[in-house]
């Protein structure tokens, strides 16, 4: 008891150990369906008003055999206790930017997200807004809509803004979609090729192939820049554009973007500008002033909303003044009095997605905006860069890692590391470090397939992190990276103090043995009997 | 830097402070952070500073300034609201909003099946919820709206049958079809099969005509985008099944507490919007879309979503969670994958999750009955009124049904213009798209109204088209 404790003269307290003795919440928690209980509610809808039923009787009862459901849903029972533990249980085993050093999930600009920012997107006056409430309803949400765009203009250089793509994916999407309607509106039908980078998010990629287009990709030259002589081959009168993302997944600025731009239009191209990786040059450098004629945000990653565990999110694209007329409509006008939507535009290419965009992240970015001013932008960019910076300093002392491509060189928000020497000589993969990192209460993420980088390690430390967060996430790093020499084992059999301990992959992969539900998995499993 | 001035630290930025970064610059060497950016030419930086308005820097500042844009909003809340048309207004349980604004979950990301187990196997039952709800074993991590997984659904089919032509349900929104039209252009055509002018039921005649050997699929939607229930989906099922095509249902979440799931009628795909499951409306932004097959390879391959899985670890008894199929996503092999993936809208996902927990069976059942009653009550009493018809009247409707205020003499326009006058969202008003129907007013009905709401709405039509 309290006596052991004394016996070990534990007083004063003593001093904390290097790393934290971190446990994650390990719950064992049941899957949901495993907790019914028969007859038990969570919530109860309003029941219908005796003067309904006496006017109309059960019209339910009325339907059809054919559409009517007979059998109620196979759905859990829970009381409301049970299910708010549940959940409160299930959000302990997740770990978000609020309890742990984010740096490791490289190219996601992993920053806090203000909490006043969520009240303001929670409050009714946002939340409780009908889509197709008349104008006269709504001025102050597309007031904050278009000072949005006036912002993101600024910003970027560019002439209008959509904010109507679900995330960053979906706005690559729409500004493809506005390339193809380009030249499609010109006549010009022989434009059925996109370049980009290896370096690049691959739904640079793979929405390119979606929207039609044959994909051309660019690797880098031995600066880890992407190869310019490589662009000047691939260019030619079939090619509709390049996307390109800069600084790419490496952190590494391509110093001759403009050069790159000029090339894809002396060629009749277009120019698209992933900016998913814009956290490091806010107020330093735009994307219209490289020549870019479109661009896109994520509001979920420079603009601080929340991830979310994968959205919702918010894309932005940004254009010239020759390609408006492509944007999804509607666009946010304001005519000296009144904020109006119009979707009387011809050329536009119509819907992305339903209405208008992720209206809370685009309160939450409004929002942040606001609350930095140009100084405070900048100020974002340049302590992310520091940080970067400072942790690529303390990382690289590290025994094994290295940071491939412009040796020597400044990064700018995010570095791609390679632990290649260090699984040569243990045997240790970079997954294995990510997982054992796990243990003391943080994560890291590889990097994007194909691995051009091996054993890859992405990390972008954002403005959001203070010094002794980096120090202490390298340190994490220097622990595990010894750990695989000393004990490799104890890393391959990672994560241990974590949520749950390493999965088999196999089932996963297995059409006879994969559950993607619990029904199918009591079938496959033969729980059902 | 900048913040060599006397302003204070930004709360957000924590080595914006000057002691600190003089520190961090000499630990690697810097003598500023302008040195950083030697790679970014002169010629491509900015000379001036960004020009946006200056900064609300403390938080009561911000407050006022934001709410003060807001408050120039009306929200539903303060008026009588019975839009719909796609964007619903139902009661979203307080448990929806606690768990969806956990920090836990919200300011997560893409971390592995280990450390955010808790995203894994919410996501995970969220899918196995909806599984129950359709009847389907395969349901995809949300994508971003039941615009993009009708559109998905599609391309799947295609892929599927390696056929080059879609039907569409004609009477499907012009905001849909346009989604639609847009995602299939590269390769697919898009025709659209007419409905039924008595019964606003899709057309089985003009859809025999239409199916042929070039038809990958079929999309109905259930209740339509006019509110009316498909009832012949079985002979639907079996006119696309006889052509060699697949049947793509897109049905309301919400309303399969009462309809039979699409799955036991014959929908190969299943697709649809999760918002009505405890989203706020977000003025159009609290969208998810779901896709779901049943458990065959063929489908489950042609998948661009992530796909959770559940599966052994080293510990006995012990869940643990990872990607099905992961080599199809454009994460693994970028355009050789199917469409693509990316951030969409996960935590509405694990949010409509918790409301099917929280209604359960009955619960979604009553939801349903109730939704029906209120609204069959509401065709009655606007059907009654002078000057009104509801042109689909006899058929089965959930939430929504048309109301064609054209016999009084008035337009939709003018007349939901004279309700907003009363405090009152009458409708939405459907002249443009459906001409056809006269003065169309897309009217929707959940459990959230009452028979005092109802009663107001049809007094209050009577009174402004008297």
């Amino acid at each position: 008891m309290s006596g052991d404790v004394a016996d070990r003269g534990a007083w004063p307290i003593g001093a904390k150990p290097p790393l934290r003795r971190f446990h994650q919440a390990r719950w064992d928690e049941p899957v949901i369906f495993e907790l019914s209980q028969p007859g038990a509610r969570g919530v109860l809808p309003p029941a219908v008003e005796p003067g309904i039923r006496e006017a109309v009787g059960d019209p339910a009862a009325a339907l059809p055999a054919s559409v009517r459901r007979t059998t109620p849903p196979g759905l859990p029972e829970l009381a409301q206790l049970h299910v708010v533990r549940h959940y409160a249980r299930l959000s302990q085993e997740n770990l978000g930017v609020d309890l742990n050093v984010d740096v490791g999930q490289g190219t996601c600009t992993m920053k806090y997200s203000p909490k006043v920012n969520d009240q303001l997107a929670r409050s009714p006056k946002p939340a409780d807004l009908h889509p197709l409430q008349d104008a006269s309803t709504t001025q102050g949400i597309l007031e904050i809509m278009w000072r949005l765009e006036q912002l993101l203009k600024a910003i970027s250089g560019m002439d209008r803004f959509t904010l109507q793509p679900g995330a960053g994916s979906a706005a690559i999407y729409a500004n493809v979609a506005m390339i193809r309607a380009y030249h499609a509106s010109r006549g010009d039908d022989t434009r059925d090729e996109v370049i980009t980078t290896i370096f690049s998010h691959p739904s640079n990629a793979a929405c390119a192939k979606t929207a039609g287009f044959r994909v051309i990709t660019l690797y880098p030259d031995a600066d880890g820049y992407p190869d310019l002589d490589g662009l000047r081959a691939a260019v030619s009168e079939r090619t509709a554009a390049l996307l390109i993302t800069n600084p790419e997944d490496t952190g590494i600025f391509n110093p001759k973007i403009d050069d790159f731009v000029r090339v894809v239009h002396e060629a009749g191209g277009l120019c698209a500008y992933d900016q998913a990786n814009a956290n490091g040059i806010l107020g330093i450098t735009r994307a219209r002033d490289a020549g870019f004629d479109l661009c896109h945000f994520n509001l979920h990653k420079t603009f601080s909303t929340p991830h979310a565990c994968g959205g919702p999110a918010a894309g932005a694209c940004g254009v010239t003044e020759e390609l408006a007329p492509f944007l999804p409509i509607p666009t946010v006008e304001h005519d000296g009095a009144r904020y109006v939507l119009d979707h009387d535009r011809p050329s536009s290419i119509g819907k992305i997605r339903p209405w208008y965009g992720v209206t809370p992240n685009i309160v939450r970015a409004y929002a942040w905006i606001a609350s930095l001013g140009a100084e405070g932008l900048r100020e974002v960019a340049e302590t992310a860069v520091l940080n970067n910076n400072y942790l690529m300093h303390r990382v690289l002392q590290i025994p094994g890692v290295s940071a491939p491509y412009a040796e020597g060189r400044r990064r700018i928000e995010q570095v791609r590391y390679s632990w290649e020497r260090l699984a040569a000589e243990t045997g240790v993969r970079s997954e294995d470090l990510g997982l054992r990192a796990a243990d003391f209460g943080t994560h890291y993420w590889t990097s994007h397939h194909p691995w051009v980088v091996p054993e890859p390690m992405t990390l972008e430390p954002t403005e959001s992190y203070s010094m002794a967060d980096l120090d202490e996430y390298a340190a994490i790093l220097r622990h595990v990276a010894e750990e695989a020499r000393t004990d490799p084992d104890l890393v391959r059999s990672a994560p241990h103090a974590s949520t749950v301990h390493r999965a088999d992959h196999g089932p996963l992969d297995d059409p006879d043995r994969w559950a993607v539900t619990w029904r199918a998995y009591r079938r496959k499993a033969g729980l059902d009997g | 830097m900048s913040s060599t001035d006397d302003r204070p630290v930004h709360p957000y930025i924590p080595n914006a402070a000057p002691a600190t970064r003089e520190a961090m610059l000499r630990a690697i060497g810097a003598s500023s952070v302008e040195e950083l950016y030697a790679d970014i030419p002169a010629h491509l930086r900015m000379a001036e500073p960004l020009d946006v308005p200056p900064a609300l820097r403390s938080e009561a500042e911000l407050v006022r300034h934001v709410e003060g844009l807001l408050s120039r909003n009306t929200s539903t809340r303060e008026v009588l609201s019975f839009l719909g048309a796609g964007c619903y207004p139902h009661h979203v349980p307080a448990v929806c909003d606690e768990v969806s604004s956990r920090a836990e979950f919200l300011t997560a990301y893409a971390g592995e099946p280990y450390e955010d187990h808790g995203r894994f196997q919410a996501l995970f039952e969220y899918a196995s919820m909806m599984g129950e709800l359709l009847e389907m074993d395969v349901v995809n991590v949300p994508t971003y709206d039941g615009f993009q997984a009708s559109a998905t659904a599609l391309r799947m089919a295609a892929r599927v049958t390696g056929r080059r032509s879609v039907l569409v349900t004609g009477s499907v929104g012009p905001d849909e079809l346009s989604k639609i039209r847009g995602y299939l252009a590269p390769d697919l055509d898009v025709e659209l099969v007419r409905y039924d002018a008595a019964t606003g039921e899709m057309d089985l005649d003009a859809l025999g005509a239409a199916v042929g050997e070039e038809t990958a699929a079929v999309l109905v939607k259930t209740p339509t985008s006019l509110g009316v229930v498909e009832t012949h989906v079985e002979e639907i099922a079996a006119i696309v099944s006889d052509a060699g095509a697949l049947l793509v249902a897109s049905v309301d979440p919400s309303t399969l507490g009462v309809l039979r799931p699409p799955a036991t009628w014959g929908a190969d795909i299943a697709c649809g919007d999760i918002q009505p499951l405890g989203m706020h409306q977000h003025f159009g932004g609290g969208h998810a879309g779901f896709i779901a097959t049943h458990d065959d390879p063929r489908f489950v391959m042609e998948f661009p979503s992530r796909l959770f899985g559940i599966t052994a670890t080293r510990v006995e008894g012990e869940y643990g969670f990872g990607d099905v199929a992961y080599e199809r996503t454009s994460f693994a092999v970028r355009e050789e994958g199917k469409e693509w993936v990316g951030t969409a809208a996960a935590l509405w996902g694990i949010t409509a999750g918790v409301y099917l927990a929280l209604m359960g069976p009955r619960g979604m059942v009553e939801l349903g009955e109730g939704m029906m009653a209120r609204t069959r009550y509401a065709i009655e009493r606007l059907g009654a009124t002078p000057g009104l018809r509801v042109p689909f009247a006899p058929s089965h409707h959930v939430k929504e049904f048309v109301v064609d205020v054209g016999g009084t003499g008035r337009s939709a326009a003018e007349v939901l213009a004279a309700l907003l006058e009363r405090g009152i969202f009458g409708g939405v008003d459907l002249s443009a798209s459906f001409g056809e129907l006269g003065q169309p007013v897309l009217v929707c009905v959940t459990e959230v109204h009452t028979k005092a709401d109802i009663d107001l709405l049809a007094d209050a039509l009577g009174e402004v088209t008297r």
